[in-house]
């Protein structure tokens, strides 16, 4: 149990509660992560998956059941802890990697460091400058966003998600913007980096192939777990 | 980044500079704002400064008079039971004011009266030939009275002479009767005084009505021709401040027990007039202000818009509410203050060009502007504050971004 980074426990969400329109996008999800899992979430659209992210990522919160972080229940926690939780714990590489234009890509790195710190310093450029040299792109440091290719970025994102070393990262369809080149170097990075550093990650993937190259796929259908299993190659 | 800031500071500039059109139009108009008001706020104290010195270097600023004669109704025997039915008021003679040089000598001791003139003031004719003309006879102490009303720098024509045969007339009525330096006009009294006198000097008081009326002899010559020997109409004064001119009146007016008329009270169509256009100014100021502060807000609103998904990652990275805030704040503020730089320099600039410009037709300057660094320091203050209020809305819209509809958005 030392080794469990998430667990859900019969969670559910329901848009427009109370009203006529009320809709359950998903029905008791039970699911536990643990410690270095490589997992794909795969489904549909329209199964959940974006709403089981956002609920696991702390930026939604559960309409019913329960969500332990490190086995951290959740779910009294006031908004300002959630999000200093969030942001110490979680990492994000979304599907358009949202990198801050009014930066360099050295400092997109630190933003995370830099809002849980306050102040910048020379540690956190050190860290990123790691960070950045891990993902093959150090030479880029000084430059901007809409200077470099999408799987560049994409590459600064998994950077910036990895920052303040968080047990879990969450994947929003990373690769869906990539050409396959691209996708897939994106992919392998995310691979080594969850396999060196011990982090839990959980990728959303339309992308069958991918999900196959991951250690476990669990299936959303319709708001509910249809299925979870290890791949035969992990 | 700069070590020594903090996020928020780091992040509203860098969100300003990249914004770069943006900032440039909101500063520029915020410096527009500034310039119009601190140009206009130095202008119209200018100008009041500027009407105030014309208005008090031709007359005293206290008038010390005996109290107006008044008639009272005839004591009835019965209560409610009046005597006489109407009470008329008397007709006003030029009388002297009792114990003069006691008044006189109390007034010197008084630290918040600065001069002390005795004078005799009355109505008279000059006459010339077959034309005579109404004025109103001064009779000063030269040595006094110079403290009050600098006579000798109004002079235009002759001396600043006053001996008991006499007379300073003023530019109009100089003209009016075809006089000139060294002619002798017979000054007379409705009391029967009549003495025959020389035009030492001529002078501009800058007023048409002053050079028209006002005649200055010496206080012994006009008590003959007002037959007041001994006597004195009034008490002139000066004070240090001749805005509390009021307050010092009535502390004298109670204390004497005669009737004190400030210079404020003498012009209070004058000072109604200031008061109006200092509260139009204040009315522009304010809309300026206004229009200021909604050109910021409009302009974070749109930006807060433009970076929703910035912010809804920067919350998803653990970006707490507060930070967000700071962040919006910080660029209301930095744009008032930025845009009050240049505004003031911009108005630095009018002001230097409208000394230039402005001149009298003998190119004297037409009034002096001067260029208060408090004034500049309060637009500063006051434009960093409207920054920073007119960002509270777009700030908190800003902080309120729930990260998920942010980054889906």
């Amino acid at each position: 149990m030392v080794d469990e980074v998430l667990r859900l426990e019969g969670v559910t969400k329901s848009y427009g509660l109370g009203t006529p329109a009320e809709t359950e996008v998903l029905h008791g999800i039970d699911l536990v992560l643990e410690k270095g899992e490589f997992s794909a979430l795969i489904g549909p659209s329209g199964s959940g998956k974006s709403t089981l992210l956002n609920i696991v990522g702390l930026l939604d919160r559960p309409t019913r059941g329960k969500l332990y972080i490190s086995g951290r229940d959740t779910s009294t926690l006031d908004e300002a802890a959630l999000t200093q939780l969030r942001g110490r714990t979680i990492g994000f590489v979304f599907q358009y990697h949202y990198l801050l234009s009014a930066f360099t890509a050295l400092e997109n790195v630190m933003m995370p460091m830099l809002l849980a710190n306050g102040r910048p310093d020379e540690q956190m450029r050190v860290t990123a400058r790691d960070l950045l040299e891990k993902v093959g792109l150090l030479p880029f440091q000084n430059s901007r966003a809409t200077n470099m290719s999408g799987g560049q970025q994409q590459r600064v994102a998994i950077a910036r998600a990895l920052a303040l070393n968080p047990p879990l990262v969450l994947a929003d369809e990373p690769t869906g913007n990539l050409d396959t080149q691209s996708a897939d170097n994106v992919f392998q990075l995310m691979k080594q980096v969850s396999a060196a550093s011990k982090t839990t990650v959980l990728l959303v993937t339309h992308n069958m192939d991918l999900a196959r190259r991951c250690d476990r796929i669990i299936e959303l259908v319709d708001g509910r777990l249809v299925s979870d299993r290890a791949t035969p190659a992990a | 980044m700069n070590d020594l800031l903090p996020f928020e500071w780091i992040a509203a500039i860098r969100f300003l500079r990249e914004g770069r059109l943006q900032s440039l139009f909101i500063v520029s108009g915020v410096a527009i704002g500034v310039a119009v008001i601190v140009f206009m706020s130095a202008l119209l104290s200018g100008m009041q400064v500027n009407i105030f010195k014309r208005v008090l270097t031709s007359q005293p600023h206290i008038t010390l008079e005996r109290p107006k004669e008044a008639a009272r109704p005839q004591r009835a025997d019965e209560p409610g039971e009046a005597v006489l039915a109407t009470v008329q008021k008397p007709s006003q003679r030029v009388s002297t004011v009792d114990q003069w040089r006691k008044v006189r000598d109390d007034m010197r001791r008084r630290p918040d009266v600065l001069a002390v003139s005795p004078t005799v003031a009355g109505p008279a004719f000059v006459i010339r030939g077959d034309g005579s003309q109404a004025i109103s006879l001064i009779g000063i102490d030269p040595e006094e009275y110079v403290k009050i009303v600098p006579i000798p720098e109004k002079i235009v024509a002759g001396t600043f002479r006053m001996t008991n045969s006499d007379m300073l007339v003023g530019t109009q009525l100089a003209e009016d009767l075809g006089v000139q330096l060294g002619d002798k006009l017979r000054v007379a009294t409705a009391a029967g005084g009549s003495l025959t006198l020389t035009i030492a000097g001529v002078f501009d008081m800058g007023s048409r009505g002053v050079n028209q009326r006002n005649v200055y002899v010496l206080l012994t010559t006009a008590q003959n021709l007002l037959q007041l020997i001994g006597g004195v109409s009034s008490i002139d004064l000066t004070v240090p401040d001749p805005m509390q001119a009021e307050v010092v009146a009535r502390s004298i007016a109670n204390e004497t027990g005669l009737d004190a008329l400030s210079w404020i009270a003498n012009n209070n169509q004058l000072f109604v007039a200031l008061s109006a256009q200092t509260f139009t100014s204040e009315m522009i100021r304010f809309f300026v202000g206004l229009s200021v502060a909604a050109g910021i807000a409009s302009v974070l609103v749109v930006s807060v818009v433009q970076r929703s998904k910035e912010v809804g990652i920067l919350r998803a990275m653990g970006g707490s509410r507060g930070q967000l805030l700071r962040v919006f704040l910080i660029q209301g503020a930095v744009v008032g203050l930025l845009g009050s730089i240049i505004g003031s320099a911009i108005a630095a600039g009018l002001i230097a060009a409208w000394r230039e410009i402005a001149r009298n037709p003998d190119g004297t300057a037409m009034f002096p502007l001067t260029i208060d660094p408090q004034l500049f320091a309060w637009a500063a203050l006051i434009a960093t504050l409207t920054g920073l209020l007119a960002a509270v809305t777009p700030a908190i819209r800003a902080a309120h971004l729930e990260p998920v509809a942010a980054i889906r958005g």
